[in-house]
């Protein structure tokens, strides 16, 4: 699949429809991969696609690209499932032009969770692994040990009902047509079970982890702000210091701030150093949406998001009556 | 703590519910002293960091009100909030906070009456919950 995978953007350079294609290539550790940003053909030989490619590559559109974008050049992403849907976001919000895009989707079958990993060796150190249908053999200097792929794919795969690219333009194989048979909301309700106080002791212990490195909003597709609200001084919103209600509230919004726009990629919850469970929030703000607005974030070109559009004989429970 | 009173900041819009609290008062009608008014343009100005930050700071409860559905000032701008409300308020309470705190009512100019009454049931409400502890600083 890697070889059609690398012909394939071959051909787009060779057609000339393409200036640059963002694709992933082999990390300089195990279980991991770094972005490769391909501007000619030779390149492309390092080109890959497995379960390690975890980075959602859709960001740079928005934040590094950015100038690449302004001038119109034509950019390819290799994406998978999420990553198809963070760019349709960017085509409904205007980020970027469907004609200077082109999405090269490739079948997901989810990525690893390195953390989830390395605590079933033990934090031994890996060197390798290989991929056996549902299982992955993990290979170590004096062990070797074979894991359900299931159980150490990362949260957001887990409960991902979009493997594959709702748009695109090129596919490496055949989209699969039929949706995973998934509970996607499945954490959510079990969360909403706790009582109130539960479920405060529950956010706080988790979120008393963070240490506001903003890790989570500077990977997050969805987060392209110029100024951040919490960069701002002038007014200053929230404090900057790890104050559990400055914490909260920091990533309450940020989560507003997606809310409707979330593809739920997971890339905050990766890139999270204390290992914060950030997808459940963003979870319950997505289950919300579609419950009430019948809306999901990045399946549609040609639908507004859900906070950016309204019906007037809406359900309004919510309001004192 | 039985000579507790609850803090409420009451976010009105311009047009309508700050107009309502206004007659309200002309009317002389009673209501409980216990909200802090702030009077935005719309009901689609409201913030979430602004409810966030009023708990932050100490208050028991936030009410926002804004103009009936289709009489916005703004003709669009409180069907936007409500798409808001319809968020920030389950999301509130998924993380523990007591659902009663955040309130959100329809006041139009002329309803002064209602306001008073609004007014009382989330104070009331509020008095049954109790003191805010969390989401404030330095508690």
């Amino acid at each position: 699949m890697v070889k059609e995978l690398q012909e394939k953007v071959k051909q787009l350079f060779k057609d000339k429809k393409v200036d640059m294609v963002i694709g992933w290539r082999k990390g300089s550790l195990p279980l991991s991969s770094s972005p490769l940003f391909i501007n000619k053909i030779e390149d492309v030989d390092n080109l890959i696609f497995d379960e390690t490619c975890q980075n959602n590559l859709a960001v740079y559109i928005t934040k590094d690209k950015r100038r690449l974008v302004k001038d119109g050049k034509k950019i390819g992403v290799i994406v998978k499932g999420c990553d198809a849907r963070s760019l349709v976001l960017y085509c409904v919000e205007k980020q970027i032009k469907r004609e200077n895009l082109v999405i090269i989707g490739v079948p997901c079958k989810g990525v690893f969770d390195k953390r989830k990993v390395m605590e079933q060796v033990d934090n031994k150190e890996v060197l390798g692994f290989s991929v056996n249908g549902k299982e992955v053999t993990i290979k170590g200097q004096e062990f070797e040990k074979t894991l359900d792929k299931f159980e150490i794919a990362s949260d957001s795969c887990q409960s991902c009902v979009y493997p594959d690219a709702p748009v695109f333009d090129e596919f490496i194989t055949e989209p699969r047509k039929e949706k995973p048979d998934i509970d996607e909301f499945a954490k959510v309700d079990k969360f909403e079970e706790l009582s109130l106080d539960d479920r405060w002791k529950k956010i706080t212990d988790e979120y008393s982890k963070c240490v506001r490195c903003y890790a989570c909003r500077n990977v997050c597709p969805s987060c392209y702000c110029n100024v951040c609200f919490v960069d701002q001084n002038d007014p200053q919103w929230i404090g900057k210091s790890p104050e559990i209600t400055d914490t909260i509230i920091f990533h309450l919004i940020r989560n507003l701030h997606v809310a409707g726009r979330c593809v739920e990629c997971g890339a905050c919850a990766r890139a999270c150093p204390e290992g914060i469970d950030l997808l459940l929030l963003n979870k319950k703000i997505t289950k919300e949406i579609k419950e009430r607005f019948g809306y999901t974030a990045g399946i549609n070109i040609d639908e507004k998001p859900a906070m950016q559009s309204y019906c007037e004989n809406e359900k309004q429970d919510f309001i004192m009556g | 703590m039985s000579d507790w009173q609850p803090k409420i900041l009451a976010i009105l819009c311009n047009w309508c519910s700050y107009a309502g609290a206004d007659l309200a008062g002309v009317s002389r009608l009673q209501y409980p002293p216990n909200i802090r008014v702030v009077r935005i343009p719309c009901s689609g100005r409201v913030d979430p960091l602004f409810i966030m930050k009023a708990f932050q700071t100490g208050y028991d409860g936030v009410l926002v009100s804004g103009c009936h559905p289709g009489d916005c000032h703004y003709l669009s701008g409180n069907y936007f909030a409500r798409r808001k409300f319809a968020v920030i308020k389950p999301l509130m309470e998924f993380i523990g906070l007591e659902p009663d705190r955040l309130q959100f009512s329809w006041v139009s100019a002329g309803e002064g009456e209602r306001f008073s009454e609004v007014v009382t049931k989330v104070t009331k409400d509020i008095q049954k919950i109790g003191p805010i502890t969390k989401m404030v600083k330095g508690v």
